[in-house]
């Protein structure tokens, strides 16, 4: 026990739960809390808005898998991560968001700076506090670490009154929480399992769904051992990418509205579906038809996904990790070692339903971005991470990008334009020895662009590819298909040169518009150990699906 | 259809508009919504009437599980609670009327509580229902006012929606 402000214990608190470093942006009402900061030795990245420090929180928690944390000042600095507290939550990213608030006594009378942030941002957290007795403050954190790093991973919101961080308190870190109304389960139904494995023997057609919860539940590994111990195809959701490998025999792509053929045809041909960690959004079922008489085992961490988007024969809550494990224990303790199941048709069908397209040719000055990514490819050392960003420059990634595992982020369930650099920036300090790229549109680049400065101040060396089409691609494709080709809104004229960008804030860059230069750009991009800018000449008139 | 859901809950600042929000931005339709303290001081219940269909009752009361401050959730069977709402009754009542209104009254196990020169205040607690029917025989004196608690419910025989068990 030791007598100290909550601002100091509140440093004290990031510390014991091994935080070292942050993402914020500093304002009156959290000053106290900075000042601590100032004394803890916890690396503070200065981000230049406060979304990106929420979304550079979401890339370092996803790389890490732990909680990570964010802080803003009250009012508009609040407000301004909401958009990323959000973003992290429908991606089930653990986060804990630090917000200053006015003094206690101000509360509800409309004073400077003030706003109800536990209430704007109610919907989109996982859980929220506002800190207003000092001395539960060692409690609080506990349990929002607790909250947001368990369970269905999400952000938890603490929200501290300036005269709350300056009061003294009586600190110690408890070494656990217990909370009565949150536990969230862990082992998967013994029944439902040894249903889950008869069936999966039986199946002439098993398919499994790799989703986003295989990353947050560490289990990507342990999908591959049930894939290969039963031969079993694997296609992939947008939050799931790299759980398989792109290149394994039996991986037949992403699926969604945006997905791949082979991926579309595996789902509506497959006669049992193993859903692992994935809620099946609106956009990845799009092109789904699911058969009658197919089984569904769904296996997730959060009850009220099973069964919101398909009904699930075989329903299964519980980490991942270990339900996978009871699962794989179950099916070694069924299956006799002559009578592993092979699916050898099945898999020749799926394979001859994979369509390559090939790269088109596009005129001279320009540079397909299909090919650009496939290119990328060869020069990306192994565990590399790339997060893309949104539009038409993510699926170009996405559907293009080898993963060898490494990771691909992205924000898939909000679709936040502006999230690759500031969540590539998270990514990279939080393995600064892995390759890290964050590839966007030049619309979304516009909207993140002043994370330039964080880069170089905090020397962040991650690599950003700006897939410059002078449009909002995807919009611009949308209103071509869907509005009679009505152009509104959507033209990207009045842009800098990102190159010269680059050059203002002292970072290395080159434009690149033909295949040479795309190489040559490529390979000073991963030799360089700065940050670096490459500016992508993309012909303006692309689809998604190239 | 209509659901009886009682909730228990953390008697916390702020769970009532966590409950209520989700209800809201989930697009769940309330009926009735009644809250007060149980035996135990630290543990609120919420009682819901909600209607939607079984696929809605299923998500309510697993996203309402989902909220950390909710202890537990739990639908009661039509055929197997108790459910009361109180209704305060104002209706225009002269003198001369009072003798019939009261022996409507009696007749509703009713209680008068409140008389005025031209005015009478009843107050009944039963199943919504019987209140609905109650309030359409007093309807032709005149209704003032009217003020409802919302339903209330409690399972039937010995099982209790309690943190104890
Ligand atoms: C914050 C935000 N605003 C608007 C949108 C809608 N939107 C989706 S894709 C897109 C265009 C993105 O343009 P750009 O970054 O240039 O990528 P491109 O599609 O051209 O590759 C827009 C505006 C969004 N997803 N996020
Ligand atoms: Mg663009």
């Amino acid at each position: 026990m030791q007598r100290m402000t909550v601002a100091k214990a509140m440093t004290e608190c990031l510390k014991a739960e091994g935080i070292t470093d942050i993402f914020g942006y500093p304002g009156a009402a959290i000053c106290p809390f900075y000042d601590e900061l100032y004394k803890s030795g916890i690396n503070h990245i200065l981000v230049r808005h406060e979304v990106n420090a929420g979304h550079s929180a979401s890339g370092y928690a996803r790389i890490t898998g732990k909680p990570a944390v964010c802080v803003a000042t009250s009012g508009p600095g609040a407000l301004n991560l909401i958009t990323a507290i959000a973003t992290a939550y429908m991606d089930s990213v653990p986060m804990i968001i630090i917000t200053g608030q006015v003094n206690s006594d101000q509360i509800g009378r409309d004073v400077f700076q003030e706003a109800d942030i536990t209430g704007s941002a109610e919907p989109f957290v996982k859980h929220s506090y506002l800190l207003k007795r000092p001395e539960d403050t060692a409690e609080v954190f506990k349990k929002a670490f607790y909250i947001a790093g368990t369970g269905r991973r999400g952000p938890v919101l603490i929200d501290v009154p300036c005269d709350v961080q300056k009061a003294e308190i009586d600190f110690e870190y408890p070494e656990s929480v217990d909370i009565r109304s949150y536990r969230p389960s862990s082992k998967g139904n013994g029944y439902q399992i040894k249903r889950a494995a008869v069936t999966i023997l039986e199946a002439k057609k098993p398919l499994i769904i790799a989703g986003g919860g295989l990353f947050s539940g560490n289990a990507a590994e342990l999908m591959r051992e049930l894939s290969e111990k039963l031969d079993i195809p694997v296609i992939s959701t947008l939050m799931g990418l790299g759980a398989m490998p792109t290149d394994n025999e039996r991986y037949f792509g992403m699926l969604g509205m945006h997905g791949c053929e082979s991926a579309k045809c595996a789902v509506n041909n497959c006669d049992t579906l193993i859903l692992l960690g994935a809620r099946l959004s609106d956009r990845t079922s799009a092109p789904i038809m699911l058969k009658k008489g197919l089984t569904v085992i769904h296996i997730d961490i959060d009850p009220a996904e099973i069964g919101k988007s398909v009904a699930a024969n075989i329903p299964i809550v519980g980490d991942i990790s270990i339900v996978l494990g009871q699962l794989l224990e179950q099916l070694n303790n069924t299956v006799s070692e002559n009578a592993v199941p092979k699916h050898d048709e099945w898999k020749a069908m799926l394979s001859q339903s994979r369509v390559d397209k090939g790269i088109k040719q596009v005129e001279k000055g320009f540079v397909n971005p299909k090919w650009f990514i496939r290119e990328l490819n060869n020069y990306l050392p192994n565990r590399s991470i790339v997060v893309a960003d949104v539009g038409e420059n993510q699926f170009w990634t996405a559907l293009n990008i080898e993963l060898k595992n490494g990771r691909f982020l992205t924000s898939g369930g909000m679709g936040t334009m502006g999230y690759s650099l500031p969540a590539a920036i998270g990514a990279k300090t939080a393995e600064p020895n892995a390759e890290v790229i964050a590839v966007c549109g030049d619309g979304s680049f516009q909207m993140e662009m002043p994370e330039l400065a964080t880069c170089v101040q905090h020397n962040i060396a991650v690599k950003v590819i700006v897939m410059r089409n002078k449009y909002l691609g995807m919009v611009r494709e949308f209103q071509t298909n869907h509005y009679g080709n009505r152009l509104y809104a959507v033209s990207l004229d009045g842009s800098p040169s990102y190159t010269k960008i680059a050059d203002s804030y002292g970072i290395e860059n080159m434009l690149v518009d033909s295949k040479e230069s795309a190489k040559e750009g490529i390979k000073r991009l991963t030799e360089s150990n700065k940050p670096f800018l490459l500016e992508v000449a993309v012909p303006e008139m692309l689809e998604t699906i190239l | 259809m209509k659901h009886t859901i009682s909730v228990l809950v953390e008697n916390h600042a702020g769970v009532l508009a966590r409950v209520a929000g989700l209800f809201a931005r989930r697009g769940f339709n309330i009926d009735s919504l009644a809250v007060g303290v149980t035996d135990d001081v630290n543990i609120s219940r919420i009682t819901i009437v909600a209607d939607g269909s079984d696929y809605t009752l299923e998500q309510i009361e697993k996203q309402l599980n989902k909220l950390i401050d909710v202890i537990k959730v739990k639908t009661l069977a039509p055929e197997n609670m108790v459910s009361r709402e109180l209704i305060l009754i104002k209706v225009s009542c002269s003198p001369k009327q009072r003798p019939e209104i009261i022996s409507i009254c009696e007749l509703a196990h009713g209680k008068i509580s409140d008389i005025s020169a031209n005015s009478i205040t009843i107050e009944i607690s039963d199943s919504t229902n019987a209140l609905n029917n109650f309030e359409e025989l007093l309807r032709p004196y005149g209704i003032k006012e009217i003020v409802r608690t919302g339903t209330i419910a409690i399972q039937k025989g010995e099982a209790a929606v309690s943190v104890r068990n």
